[in-house]
């Protein structure tokens, strides 16, 4: 039976198809089979999904070695739910990622663009379906590498500086993890994440695993671009090809803030990560401190991707904030927003690559006259600025909603009026971009709509961004399920 | 299910109509036809839906989050704002005519448009069946009303357009999400209930501060001080600010108010509590205010937007009020002010298509040029003051009677003073047209009355000022059926 080893097509064939994508080397035959093989990736994850939220969790023996001394991969209701977000957003994007990609990119490295983008899939993938810490650092490594391999590819040169800052800050985080993974390997001697979890209890109050948990979640966070540790993020974005751009800000810093929920909630305990350590404290403190400052930084730049790019580091603190209540409520509110923060910043940077496409910049001044040369895109920005601003009949409504309920639980009336107030700030920044490019006037040349091969990814997004803000029950359902499974209700 | 299906089609047909509007693009008499045609339809549409009132019927449209349905429903004040907004849509309409053609307006398709979507989401507004439904249409009418407001896309327009957005958008985001999602966490609901639905899920301490945020963050009722908005809403076209901005947009605000009074916190438990005493203030000190900064005010159409923000606050003091006579002369006052604030729009309006004026002491002796004119706005102008002859003085009368019914001898002073005061920065207007000469003895006879159309349109809503007078009975059985249900 094919569909019992599911667990592990989900990574091994964009793992198999990244070097064939190398030796292929024609830039349409690359694309046709990424695009292939990351929706082959999008309908295994759904099935999974469905599997896990039906039937319960599932566990994989790699290669037939039972757990212990083999890899397990493990699927529960929370990583098929990141699955399917990080597989979703890359099959959109790759459908959009052609013509965008072939302008942005010398026809001599298309292919590696998209070898790139399955092996950073595979390393996405590998990350979220593992039960095996040691197998964490290994698909971060995979998704880390190809990662600044995608940043370099971008059309400007300073792409190379943006991707050697990240790398540099990448490898600091991976090997932190790594110095982390082996501390809990020290105390415990095991590296499967169900058995770790059985056995920190007892060394729980030794130093040792308190440095481990120390570095481990310094070393995740830098990933997740958890303020202060999103130096590397904003370059990054701004200077990466723009297909690229909206899949990394819709699945890496995703996938790192469930590897923050994996180490907190499972493998430690939510009592140990949470209120020994007195992370619950630091957490909220820095997501507050988050929203505000990288929104209002948003508010200032000239470069709508860069604006965009802050505005995402801000976004992470909404999800780290949900994580520091520690509530179902609180987490459901995280996990919802990670899903909702994938659905808009997508659509964003995917209209913002329209911009790209047909202007060649994204400068705020080249904007000017937009929303008439160009009304569908703009009309896709203006819809995913909204949903960024938490309107109702959008996505950003929901995550706002779970958030503020959240507070309310907790009646921390503060933090519930500055979650608000917070939000509208991402009505400056979204505004500012909507008044050039609707009230001043175009500069002299015809520039036409955005072709259709780029609208209609970018459109499928904003649609979802509006049908999963009036239709929301399914997606709270997962989420709350899997906030229950973390705090060990369900 | 018919009833069901009407339901529905109230709100949607404005938005077909929109799709059809901008297929239309090119051929600008059938635009206007298509416009018309909806309009019309929509009014027989809630016509038929005030006829079948009896059974109250809901309609689930989503269900966004568990618990809290996207859905629409009856009921007598939501009906009133439903028939005043689309009547007055009609006539709107016929106006835009003539003032969009007389005054060589750029874009009118988007325009059409979007005046389209806004009906549409004021009929959500009025036929919310939860707050949360009432909160989605508020927002998108919001939203949709933005493009209207910045329509001449001048530097002025931009400006004009960040206020409005900014207040809007951030009492409602900022307070009014904030008080919804406290209601649903205290009590698991936000159905719209005869009665309230908050007696004994709250601590009455707190009250106070749930009724603030909710009439701070309703920042479409333009309490002080987060009025600016409607000020900065003038530089749409007068059309907008006729039918949005003294009917469609600032009636949602009032009527949300309301709702939330009535059907929220429930009469009784404001009035055992006194959690209203304090706001009471806050909308008395907004009706005189406003009306001392209309009196300074020379251009018209800002005069005519203070004089909205402090008839609007007569509303909130009506519902602050919290008995049963006040609620009901405050949802008169929704109708009886939209006719006549509609019609001194509509004047203002025809003023300027024809001679291009904007400032009161530049109109001097127009009257005699422009005599249909000056006689609606004289009616207008009655109407708002509240004097006999017109509908206005119905709804002042209940307000008045609320007042004394709740014993606040003060207030009922607050209702005296600032008819006085309309009385003073309104009805100068018309009588300055009449009675003083213009300047330029020459300049008289070269200027003619607006448009076909847009004379049409403010004689309809001004003999509606009238009608109101004297067909006031059937609006107020319509109000009082709010409370029977009650009991």
């Amino acid at each position: 039976m094919i569909s019992a080893h599911l667990p592990a097509l989900q990574v091994v064939i964009p793992l198999l198809a990244a070097p064939a994508c190398v030796v292929i080397r024609q830039f349409t035959a690359t694309w046709l089979l990424a695009l292939s093989v990351s929706w082959i990736s999008f309908f295994i994850a759904l099935s999974l999904l469905w599997q896990t939220f039906h039937l319960g969790t599932i566990s994989y023996s790699l290669g037939g070695w039972a757990a212990p001394w083999g890899i397990e991969y493990r699927v529960d209701v929370v990583n098929a739910f990141v699955l399917t977000i990080v597989s979703g957003i890359s099959s959109v994007v790759l459908l959009y990622a052609k013509e965008s990609i072939e302008q942005e990119t010398h026809i001599k490295r298309i292919h590696l663009v998209y070898t790139g983008w399955l092996l950073c899939l595979t390393g996405l993938l590998g990350i979220t379906i593992t039960g095996d810490v040691f197998n964490v650092f290994v698909f971060l490594e995979i998704s880390s590498l190809s990662s600044y391999l995608l940043v370099s590819l971008g059309p400007d040169r300073r792409a190379l500086t943006a991707a050697f800052q990240y790398l540099v800050m990448g490898t600091i985080g991976a090997t932190f993890i790594l110095i982390g993974v082996g501390l809990l390997y020290m105390m415990t001697g095991t590296l499967n994440m169900a058995d770790l979890a059985q056995r920190i209890p007892e060394v729980e109050h030794t130093t040792t695993v308190h440095a481990g948990f120390a570095f481990l979640v310094l070393g995740i966070s830098l990933k997740a671009a958890v303020f202060p540790l999103h130096y590397w993020l904003p370059n990054a974005y701004t200077f990466a090809p723009s297909a690229v751009t909206a899949f990394l800000a819709g699945t890496a810093t995703k996938v790192s803030i469930y590897l923050l929920l994996r180490f907190f909630f499972d493998i430690f305990s939510e009592t140990f990560s949470l209120r020994t350590m007195r992370l619950d404290v630091i957490l909220l403190i820095l997501g507050v401190i988050a929203i505000f400052s990288m929104s209002l930084v948003a508010v200032y730049q000239q470069n709508v991707k860069r604006m965009l790019a802050y505005s995402s580091v801000a976004q992470v603190g909404y999800m780290v904030i949900g994580i520091s209540l520690a509530t179902a409520t609180g987490l459901t509110a995280g996990i919802i927003h990670l899903f909702n923060h994938a659905l808009m910043k997508g659509a964003l940077f995917l209209a913002l690559g329209c911009i790209v496409y047909r202007l060649n910049s994204v400068e705020l001044k080249d904007l000017a006259g937009a929303g008439r040369r160009m009304p569908w895109t703009m009309a896709a920005f203006v819809v995913g600025g909204l949903s960024l601003i938490g309107v109702p009949a959008t996505v950003g409504f929901i995550s706002k909603w779970y958030l503020v309920l959240a507070a309310l639980e907790r009646d921390w009336w503060w933090l519930a009026f500055m979650i608000v107030a917070s939000s509208l700030l991402a009505v400056l920044y979204i505004w500012r971009v909507v008044e050039t490019a609707y009230f001043k006037a175009a500069p002299a040349g015809h520039i036409k709509e955005a072709p259709l091969s780029l609208l209609l990814p970018t459109w499928i997004l904003v649609a979802a961004n509006i049908y999963f803000g009036i239709n929301a029950v399914d997606t709270v359902n997962f989420a709350k399920r899997a906030a229950d499974q973390l705090l060990g209700v369900f | 299910m018919a009833a069901q299906g009407t339901l529905l089609l109230t709100v949607l047909l404005p938005l077909l109509g929109a799709v059809l509007i901008a297929m239309c693009n090119s051929k600008p008499n059938l635009r206007e036809t298509v416009t018309l045609s909806t309009a019309t339809l929509l009014f027989l549409l809630v016509l038929q839906l005030l006829g079948s009132d009896a059974q109250q019927t809901e309609l689930i449209i989503a269900r966004p989050l568990p618990g809290l349905p996207l859905s629409l429903s009856t009921e007598p004040l939501g009906l009133l704002f439903a028939t005043v907004a689309s009547g007055l849509w009609i006539i709107t309409t016929i106006y835009s005519i003539g003032y969009m053609r007389g005054n060589k307006e750029q874009n009118q398709t988007r325009f059409y448009v979007f005046f389209a979507v806004s009906i549409s989401a004021t009929l959500g507004v009025a036929l919310s069946a939860n707050l949360f439904t009432l909160f989605v249409f508020y927002e998108v009418l919001t939203l949709s009303t933005y493009p209207l407001v910045t329509h001449k896309g001048t530097e002025e327009a931009k400006r004009g357009g960040r206020v409005y957005l900014g207040v809007l958008l951030s009492t409602s985001i900022g307070f009014l999400l904030l008080a919804m999602v406290w209601t649903w966490h205290a009590v698991g609901h936000l159905n719209f209930t005869p009665g309230g639905i908050l007696q004994g899920r709250i601590e009455p301490g707190f009250l106070p501060l749930l009724l603030a945020l909710y009439l701070f963050g309703i920042g479409k009722a333009a309490l002080m001080p987060f009025h600016r908005w409607l000020p900065a809403a003038m530089v749409a076209p007068t059309p907008v600010s006729a039918l949005l901005h003294a009917v469609a947009v600032v009636k949602a605000g009032v009527f949300a108010v309301l709702k939330v009074t009535v059907y929220i916190f429930g009469l009784d438990l404001l009035r055992d509590t006194g959690a209203n005493r304090w706001l009471m203030w806050a909308a008395a000190i907004t009706v005189i205010l406003a009306s001392l900064v209309a009196l300074t005010k020379d251009n018209l159409k800002a005069r005519l937007a203070y004089s909205t923000v402090s008839q609007l606050a007569y509303i909130v003091l009506g519902a602050m009020l919290v008995n049963s006579v006040a609620i009901i002369g405050g949802g008169m006052h929704i109708a009886t002010h939209a006719l006549g604030k509609i019609t001194l729009f509509f004047c203002a309006g025809a003023i300027y298509v024809a001679t291009h004026k904007t400032n009161i002491s530049e109109m001097d002796g127009l009257g005699k040029s422009m005599p249909v004119t000056y006689a609606a706005m004289l009616i207008g102008s009655l109407s708002i003051i509240g004097l006999p002859l017109t509908g206005g003085l119905w709804s002042k009368w209940y307000l008045a009677l609320g007042a004394a019914a709740a014993e606040q001898w003060a207030i009922l002073a607050v209702f005296m003073v600032s008819s006085l005061l309309n009385v003073a920065y309104l009805l100068i207007i018309p009588i300055r047209g009449f009675f003083l000469t213009p300047p330029g003895s020459g300049q008289a006879g070269t200027i003619q009355e607006a448009p076909f159309a847009s004379v049409l349109a403010l004689s309809l809503t001004a003999l509606g000022c009238i009608a109101l007078f004297f067909f006031a009975q059937p609006l107020y059985e319509m109000m009082a059926s709010m409370f029977e249900r009650q009991l």
